[in-house]
């Protein structure tokens, strides 16, 4: 795909391979009620990333007896399409999307009132239509967006973006690339207005101010993020009243 | 099984004698015609990492299909052929009633049924996909996604399968030195022929095209019939437990034909 030797992850300009400077974020798109069974659902692009969210609930739990007396159960499935991938993916769950649907819930779950819902359960399907580099954050930002869209009783929305570093750089949002031949990958997920991280993972080598300064980073992503995700939800639900009437 | 979210079953019941009621003055519930077909949309190249894909949607039914391309050792007995490997998945995102999981058996029967119309129309010359005959022929995956469910998606499915595969451009392998490389080229798939399936479920004596979920739950009976390009029928597969007469059924190999040539044309306006 690519020759290692003449790979420049970050030139003299503090250009990535991308065209992006270090520290801007991919284009990202949000479209919410895509999914016409649906509760609740959402549609992202977030670089290349091409990310469906379903929600159904809350409902009935199956098996009955996974039902909590005091609160809801929330589910979360990560899945990748065989097709969302370089090389054709076996459409069973791997041990990555078993992973990644364990984080995703728990990155959810700080920003959901589930005690508002006991005996009943929250189904959050993510379907990964083509990944690149980030699909968990991508995941988690649909996925928190899907959830408001369902009417679920929320704390906040959840942020998510990561940060990693690529020399001795700091750099926002590692698209697939830097996330395979950089140094290091930071995902992160962030409830904007309590100021609380729910999800974060490290793959790679940081010392300890590289680590603070790559964790900021990463915040600043997320309050960007959650400034789309907004806008995103505020164009389904107000249209085009989005411009406030001028007083005569 | 209705398109609402929270219907129970008194609901769905009376929305059952409603369409019942309907039928016997010769209308359906969303007001088309026993032979009409929802709006039909087709968006091709949706994911760049494939080597096609395809998104349908038919009214609600949303399918995305994405085409693969590899190389392998070929299927046992067909050594001097490429492969052809086909799956579906209906998403749990697709309605209320999936469960995620491995596939049940109306999600095997979706992913055979439309198999067997792309494989038994040879629509893809699968002789011209072979490297060194016995040991390394081109690997064709086409695996299907059903993001919503809203009944039919026997024919969404294999018109977002007969898209990305028709539109798809395929890598040129080659054999260097006892090695499979990429050449980085590519080239247009080795298509002879469009296969098209209809599909119709039987209620009472109604015969209604490209049935919604809604009127799946109230079938007696339901049929899938592909034909080719030149007409001739090439999978046929008949569902549920209700009967056809043969002269149902044989005037519906007709309705086939007519109605395959029509959504055949669409398909071809891709390319």
């Amino acid at each position: 795909m690519y020759n290692l030797k003449e790979l420049v992850l970050l030139d003299e300009n503090g250009k990535r391979s991308d065209g992006r400077g270090i520290d801007d974020l991919r284009p990202i798109k949000i479209t919410v009620g895509v999914v016409k069974n649906a509760d609740g659902s959402a549609y992202i692009e977030f670089g290349k990333n091409k990310i469906i969210v379903a929600v159904y609930g809350p409902r009935e739990v199956h098996p009955k007896h996974m039902a909590l007396p005091d609160r809801c159960v929330l589910r979360c499935r990560y899945h990748m399409s065989p097709f969302s991938t370089d090389t054709r993916k076996n459409p069973a769950p791997s041990r990555r999307e078993v992973e990644i649907s364990k984080v995703m819930r728990e990155s959810l779950e700080p920003s959901l009132i589930l005690s508002d819902y006991p005996r009943a359960v929250i189904d959050v399907f993510v379907e990964v239509i083509q990944a690149d580099g980030g699909s968990r954050c991508a995941g988690i930002n649909a996925a928190s967006v899907a959830l408001a869209d369902a009417g679920i009783n929320m704390r906040d929305l959840v942020s998510a973006c990561a940060a990693g570093r690529i020399a001795d750089k700091i750099v926002l949002d590692v698209n697939d690339l830097e996330d395979k031949e950089g140094d290091a990958d930071m995902p992160v997920a962030y409830l904007p207005n309590l100021e609380q991280v729910t999800l974060l993972q490290v793959d790679g080598k940081l010392s300890t101010a590289q680590f603070s300064e790559c964790l900021n980073k990463a915040i600043d992503g997320c309050k960007l993020v959650y400034e789309i995700q907004k806008d995103a939800l505020m164009k389904k639900y107000f249209g085009n009243e989005l411009e406030v009437k001028e007083e005569v | 099984m209705s398109s609402s979210k929270r219907s129970t079953i008194i609901v769905e019941q009376l929305r059952k004698q409603q369409m019942l009621e309907a039928l016997s003055r010769g209308k359906r519930l969303d007001g088309r015609n026993y032979e009409s077909y929802r709006d039909l949309k087709i968006e091709i190249g949706i994911v760049d990492k494939a080597s096609g894909s395809a998104k349908v949607t038919l009214g609600n039914t949303e399918v995305i299909a994405g085409v693969k391309v590899e190389t392998g050792e070929p299927f046992e007995g067909l050594e001097h052929k490429g492969a052809l490997i086909m799956s579906a998945e209906v998403l749990p995102t697709a309605s209320a009633h999936v469960e995620p999981g491995p596939p049940d058996e109306d999600a095997i029967e979706l992913s055979r049924v439309v198999d067997r119309g792309i494989r038994e129309s040879e629509m893809l010359d699968l002789d011209k996909l072979v490297l060194i005959p016995g040991k390394i022929v081109y690997t064709v995956f086409v695996d299907c996604s059903i993001i919503n469910s809203d009944g039919n998606l026997l024919d969404a499915t294999s018109y977002a399968v007969v898209a990305a595969l028709s539109t798809s451009k395929f890598p040129i392998f080659e054999i260097q030195d006892d090695k499979v490389v990429d050449t980085g080229k590519t080239m247009p798939p080795p298509i002879t022929t469009i296969p098209i399936s209809i599909t119709a479920v039987k209620i009472g004596e109604a015969v209604l095209l490209d049935p919604t979920t809604e009127e799946e739950a109230c079938m007696d009976a339901r049929i899938t019939m592909t034909t080719q390009s030149d007409g001739s029928i090439v999978a046929v597969q008949k569902g549920f437990t209700g009967p056809f007469t043969v002269d149902q059924i044989i005037s519906y190999s007709e309705t086939a034909r007519i109605k395959g040539e029509e959504i055949r044309s669409k398909i071809k306006e891709l390319n």
